[in-house]
């Protein structure tokens, strides 16, 4: 994975300090909160119900066992022994103190991490497929190109103060694992007459008014790849409505411009940026990939299995995924333990994994946009040993896309943005469905909730998605179906009024009924909403 | 009744006017009035809180209870920690909350 060069150190190191002296003066009174707010948002710490929250950034959901171990000692430290994952494949600390967050910076530039561009509007961290570098399906890793976006894109004088927050995500396989058409801009790495480049899609989004992101360009070769990007942003950066919060985000832009008109005014921009020569040199590129070349794999690695024992079985055909090379397989820890807080890991569960993926894993984690951790490359023969050891640590539930795998944010128990509680509700719904045959009966069932309009927690696009509100001072739920963030990518459509807290636990029972009953041979409940429509779910939920 | 309430500025700790300073504890507020902005902006000045805002609240036997859940959750803590709130040792408390 790559490793910081000193100019990578001297940025971050200078950063820390820039941020001590910044919270030094706001402490001695010397700026005001107005003044410091966006400040301490560029460094990645927010204001939350409880305490100040502090968003590290996981580049591309990558990270080794130093750093993850990294994650664990600040959680004991600084904060109250646990970090969040969250679905932009970060890490959260729920409990911070100002005083100490300099300090906190100050560890995690030791081991090449930040919080840098956690928060404002700017180009926030790039997320990637989760299984990058592993995947049976991808064409290339696309982690380099990402690596090679946030060398552009941290501190980018020009993009520093965007109409709106900004996020781009890359992948390379044809199956879509991070959601990549619901980004500001989705890249999915391509090839054309033997050459690598980018398909870019432009303008996707959840939160407010949901998108889907158009394609603007179907191939951007290598050597146009960042010139392109950087056209991308301007034009969106001269466009963008900056007078209504809610209006300022690329897909407003994109939908009002429409996709084709949008898109001739990027060919026209990228002629002069293109003269730029801002474009890296192919050997830059090489440099950077050759940090993500693949690990000194065993050949000889045995690719047989013993499944004898019946729950290991079961985790392997669900929380395993096939791996490129033979021998070798893909390990997803669900941080989803039934009634548990998705997402949540305390930190001796953190160490537990940075421990795994030292021995087990070539020294590799990935956290995924699901909030779940990935060690993506397991020898086959060791499979059976790394799960007793997540077993016997509260880490090996069997439930990857099953309807207990939930996608949740924090909700109003943590955020001040939220309308209504997340948590809970995820907790009920997995309780419900507690039983592993039951939830494998079901099958693949991807279900999102979010306490707010914002969206964190993928909503609109869950097979299932759940909506909190805010009903006079009473939570409420509104019930969404048909959302998807894969290659088949959907919205989710409302089924109608929203429900209490108990009501809307019984109303998805009712909707995995109809599925249950209606289903045809290999269909998903994604299928089968797709096939039938909303008629017959609506009138068994409110019937 | 009205309370005042914010955040600490340096601990980031939710705080409530006591009508003599700052307080942990919602049980420790007082009905601000009319004089909630005042004495916030004053206070905000002195860096003895941040952020602070003021909200409806009632009376109980127990003490002011915020009238909108979002700050019965800041008063106590998150619903989904019982360890992590002000009131760990007792199993009523999220009931206070919802």
């Amino acid at each position: 994975m790559y490793k910081y060069d000193e100019y990578d150190h001297s940025i971050v190191a200078a950063r820390v300090e820039e941020f001590r002296d910044q919270v030094n003066r706001r402490l001695a009174g010397q700026i005001t909160e107005d003044q410091f707010k966006p400040l301490r948002l560029m460094n990645g710490l927010y204001l939350q119900l409880h305490a100040y929250m502090l968003r590290v950034a996981v580049p591309y959901g990558t990270l080794d066992s130093r750093q993850m171990h990294m994650l664990a000692h600040i959680a004991r430290k600084y904060d109250r022994g646990y970090g969040h994952f969250t679905t932009r494949q970060n890490l959260q600390y729920n409990w911070i103190k100002l005083e100490d967050a300099p300090d906190i910076l100050a560890e995690l530039a030791t081991v090449e991490m930040h919080a840098i561009q956690t928060s404002g509007n700017c180009i926030r961290n790039i997320s990637s497929d989760q299984f990058a570098g592993a995947a049976a399906d991808e064409l290339t890793d696309p982690r380099p190109w990402a690596e090679l976006l946030r060398q552009w894109s941290t501190f980018h004088p020009e993009f520093s103060y965007l109409p709106r927050k900004f996020k781009i995500c890359v992948i390379a396989a044809e199956e879509d694992r991070a959601a990549m058409r619901l980004h500001d801009i989705g890249i999915q790495i391509v090839e054309k007459d033997g050459q690598l480049g980018a398909a870019i899609y432009v303008g996707g989004g959840m939160g407010r008014t949901p998108m889907i992101a158009p394609l603007i360009k179907d191939f951007v070769p290598f050597d146009d790849f960042v010139s392109y990007l950087e056209a991308c942003l301007r034009v969106y950066n001269r466009y963008g409505r900056r007078d209504n919060m809610y209006k300022a985000r690329i897909k407003i832009l994109i939908h009002e411009l429409g996709a084709d008109k949008y898109a001739a005014e990027v060919e026209e921009e990228f002629a002069a940026v293109k003269a730029l020569g801002i474009d890296p040199p192919r050997a830059e590129f090489d440099r950077i990939a050759a940090h993500f070349a693949p690990p000194a794999y065993d050949a000889d690695a045995p690719d047989t299995l013993d499944r004898s024992d019946p729950d290991f079985a079961v985790w392997l055909d669900q929380n395993v995924s096939a791996h490129k090379q033979p021998g070798y397989a893909v390990v997803t820890i669900s941080l989803k333990p039934i009634g548990g807080i998705p997402g949540d890991a305390t930190a001796d569960q953190i160490d537990l994994m940075a421990d795994l993926a030292k021995a087990h894993s070539f020294d590799e984690l990935r956290v995924t946009h699901a909030q779940n951790i990935v060690l993506p490359h397991v020898r086959k023969a060791d499979l059976y040993a790394l799960w007793q050891q997540l077993r016997d640590a509260g880490l090996a539930e069997a439930n990857l896309d099953l309807i207990s795998d939930i996608i949740a944010c924090p909700g109003l128990d943590y955020c001040s943005l939220a309308n209504a509680r997340s948590i809970p509700l995820a907790q009920k719904i997995a309780t419900r469905f507690s039983d592993i045959g039951r939830q494998r009966e079901l099958g693949e069932l991807k279900l999102k909730i979010s306490g707010c309009i914002n969206a964190c927690g993928h909503h609109h696009a869950g097979h299932i998605g759940i909506l909190g509100v805010d009903r006079k001072g009473v939570e409420n739920y509104q019930l969404l179906l048909g959302g998807s963030g894969a290659e088949d990518v959907s919205l989710g459509t409302i089924t109608g009024p929203g429900f209490s807290e108990d009501g809307i636990v019984d109303a998805i029972e009712k909707a995995t009924n109809v599925y249950l009953a209606q289903r045809e041979d290999g269909e998903r409940f994604l299928d089968t909403y797709r096939r039938l429509g909303m008629a017959p779910f609506k009138e068994a939920i409110y019937g | 009744m009205k309370l005042l309430t914010g955040n600490d500025l340096a601990s980031g700790d939710v705080t409530w006017w006591t009508g003599a300073g700052w307080s942990r504890h919602v049980e420790d507020a007082v009905d601000v009035g009319d004089q909630g902005e005042a004495i916030a902006h004053a206070e905000e000045g002195a860096r003895r809180v941040n952020g602070p805002y003021v909200i409806d609240a009632t009376l109980t036997p127990e003490g002011p209870r915020p009238a909108h859940i979002k700050d019965r959750i800041r008063a106590l803590g998150p619903t989904v920690r019982p360890d992590l709130t002000l009131k760990p040792a007792d199993p009523n408390a999220g009931s206070w909350v919802i």
